[in-house]
């Protein structure tokens, strides 16, 4: 659908969108949105709710890891079902009683670190970042020779249950993988969540270190999985993860766009 | 104890804390505390119950006890016995059909303000309904001036939100001329920036005083930082017109926002210390939310609305010149759907108002909420019935930065058509000087750049043709 340029004229400065990914110059019929720029709204609005309401195969995500040769557990929170969790974050930060039986079952070994992924906000984000991620990621973790149990996957997740997991294994890293609230640019943002010596119900925001907006107009891989092999080795250190540690990685394309000038003051 | 008797049953509410949040129509936020009604019919006991509540009761009866909460201190200290006194034999039910009289003129309504509280103002919106909330907030006319006049009878503003995701100048820039050659922007330019640091704040301050004083916009620049952030740049000079931070209903929560009433009142005297104005002197910039509470564990067993209106006591302590409800930001825990987005902006509209605030609504939504366009046009159109003061304008009302969905500057123009009304005076003539509004206050027929900004726009123009 193109609008007839007699009816919508085009704002002469269309070409302003080489500087933001805002949605400027759209044009006006009448006043009013034209077709073309409504009907891209509500596209985009489609896949948001899409990425926030179709659920995650866990079985498809177990096999593939499987294929890659990584074990993952499927476990689930006390959300029962997706209307539940998005009304009480309270309940996706809590394990399931069969969830908790299942880890009972795992003999009690020496564990360094968790690896936990959930669905969260965005189905899309884990079913599109999840998995080329951790095979970036465990193959480094075990190069430091760190102890894993199998990852774990967890259906109606909030960040903070993580630390749970972390707690069970008596894990000192705790890095949950997750799907972010959806923008409406960026339906499959994914966030990784690190927390060192995690605890249930005690860890807060203010303990954990977020790498946000993973996806593919967003950080990279190599750049995300670069922040956090760098909060790992600074919070071993330190003994610590949160406010306290601070990302020293710089961000070279960031830097170069903040320095750009303001064309209207030029 | 109170009492009500419907259907046969009594049923009994133990504090006038938990009447009121069982007499809250229902919304998500109060189920997740464990506050709202169990069923319908409790809730429309509690409503009776309420009713007859006389508004003294809450001058007697602290929600949140007095010696632990210094908002309750500023409300009950603060209260105007001599501005109460006309309506201080009512009950919360008589306050209804009261608000809803002739008796309650524009002029009644600014003269009782000072006497009225928070909760009075809660009390009576939770049996209201939609266009009783809309009549009486419609009543009410607060006007507030920086380098222009906001809220004058027949006007509508905007603030222009030309947020990037990386505070990108250009990008700012960018959206910044999209929204003014839209006609927006007369309540501020006011920009999140992606990162909370004194470098970035003041590169964005310098960045918008630049612009407001080259292209002689009669408006004002914000830079929604921290307050303890822009007190550190007014301390280095930069040009700051407003001071903005984000409020809530407790000690408790603003304090896990990291302020206090102190805080608050050394960054307004620190503003009002560097002369910006030509108009006039409201120099605060506040957000709310219901839910913030909450989400901060802080609601002290509050209903989620209740708390929103005490936060604007605390607003209106600092004289500002905006108050913006984010209502839908918070996300489906708070406000599950449309619905309760619609009624909570509604709501919070009428409560500021009638505590005599300059309110205006970011109407909102996230993508995890039950929510759509549609919903927002009912809530857009609604509240500039009510005679909102302002509302957002982002492009194509897609917010790159904060990932949310706001108003765009196509909303407020169908507004403007619609409903007729005019920017700020000092605004309207500067668009209509550059020939962006004709004088009808509609955009020019054919898209053109106004002769103001061609020689900037057209040197990019030539450069991206190179």
């Amino acid at each position: 659908m193109n609008d007839d340029t007699y009816i919508v004229p085009q704002d002469p400065w269309k070409n302003l969108t080489q500087f933001t990914p805002a949605r400027i110059a759209l044009g006006r019929a009448g006043n009013s949105l034209p077709t073309k720029a409504s009907l891209e709204f509500l596209y985009a609005h489609a896949m948001a709710r899409d990425a926030v309401n179709i659920p995650l195969d866990f079985a498809a995500l177990e096999y593939r890891l499987d294929g890659l040769g990584y074990r993952s557990l499927m476990l689930e929170t006390q959300a029962e079902n997706h209307r539940l969790f998005l009304q009480r974050p309270d309940l996706g930060r809590l394990l399931s009683e069969p969830a908790l039986a299942c880890l009972q079952n795992i003999p009690q070994t020496h564990t360094d670190a968790v690896v936990v992924v959930s669905d969260g906000l965005s189905s899309m984000a884990i079913e599109h970042h999840a998995e080329p991620f951790l095979n970036l990621l465990l193959p480094e973790l075990q190069a430091k020779g760190y102890a894993l149990p199998p990852v774990c996957l967890v259906k109606h997740g909030r960040v903070a249950i993580g630390d749970a997991i972390a707690e069970h294994f008596g894990a000192r890293l705790c890095i949950v993988l997750i799907g972010e609230r959806p923008g409406l640019s960026s339906p499959d943002s994914m966030g990784i969540y690190f927390t060192y010596r995690a605890r249930s119900g005690i860890s807060t925001d203010a303990d954990r270190n977020c790498i946000s907006n993973i996806h593919q107009n967003g950080l990279g891989y190599g750049q995300a999985l670069k922040k956090l092999l760098y909060l790992i080795n600074e919070s071993e250190k330190l003994q610590l993860s949160g406010i306290n540690l601070k990302d020293e990685t710089t961000d070279t394309a960031l830097d170069s766009q903040r320095k750009q000038t303001n064309f209207l003051l030029d | 104890m109170y009492k009500s008797h419907v259907s046969h049953l009594t049923h009994d509410f133990k504090t006038l804390r938990n009447l009121m949040a069982k007499a809250s129509p229902p919304r998500s936020g109060d189920y997740l505390a464990g506050l709202g009604a169990a069923n319908s019919l409790e809730r429309v006991a509690a409503q009776w119950a309420l009713a007859d509540v006389p508004l003294k009761q809450f001058l007697n009866e602290a929600l949140v006890p007095y010696e632990q909460d210094e908002v309750t201190r500023l409300i009950i200290d603060g209260h105007d016995s001599v501005a109460f006194q006309p309506i201080s034999h009512l009950t919360v039910g008589d306050f209804r059909n009261w608000l809803l009289s002739g008796q309650a003129t524009t002029a009644t309504l600014t003269a009782i303000a000072p006497g009225l509280t928070p909760e009075m103002v809660a009390a009576v919106s939770k049996i209201m309904r939609l266009q009783d909330l809309i009549l009486v907030a419609k009543k009410c006319r607060v006007i507030t001036r920086f380098r222009g006049t906001i809220g004058l009878e027949g006007r509508l503003s905007t603030r222009l939100q030309p947020n990037h995701p990386t505070d990108s100048p250009a990008g700012v820039a960018a959206s910044l001329v999209d929204g003014l050659l839209y006609g927006c922007g007369d309540a501020v330019i006011g920009i999140n920036p992606a990162s909370d640091n004194l470098e970035a704040t003041l590169r964005l301050l310098h960045m918008l005083r630049g612009i407001i004083e080259r292209y002689q916009i009669p408006t004002q620049s914000c830079v929604l930082s921290h307050v303890t952030t822009t007190l550190k740049a007014i301390e280095q000079d930069a040009p700051v017109d407003l001071v903005f931070q984000s409020i809530a209903g407790t000690q408790k929560a603003n304090d896990s926002f990291g302020i206090d009433l102190n805080l608050l009142q050394e960054a307004q005297d620190a503003v009002l210390g560097r002369e910006r104005g030509t108009l006039g002197n409201n120099r605060m910039y506040f957000e709310t939310g219901q839910g913030s509470a909450l989400s901060a564990n802080a609601h002290e067993g509050l209903d989620q609305q209740t708390c929103e209106a005490r936060a604007y006591a605390v607003a209106r302590k600092y004289e500002p010149l905006l108050v913006n409800t984010v209502v839908g930001f918070i996300g489906p825990e708070y406000l599950y759907d449309g619905k309760q987005i619609i009624r909570a902006g509604l709501e919070d509209h009428f409560c500021g108002k009638l505590l005599g605030l300059p309110m205006g609504c970011d109407v909102c939504y996230t993508n995890h909420a039950e929510a759509d366009q549609d919903d927002m046009d009912m809530l857009l159109t609604q509240i500039a019935v009510a005679g909102c003061t302002f509302i957002m304008g982002v492009p194509g009302a897609d917010d790159v930065m904060l990932n949310y969905q706001s108003t765009s500057f196509h909303d407020a123009l169908y507004l403007r058509q619609i409903l007729g009304l005019k920017p700020a005076p000092e605004f309207e003539q500067w668009l209509q000087k550059h020939q962006i509004f004709d004088d009808k206050n509609q955009l020019k027929q054919q898209a053109h750049i106004p002769e103001l900004f061609k020689p900037t726009l057209q040197k990019i123009m030539g450069e991206a043709d190179e």
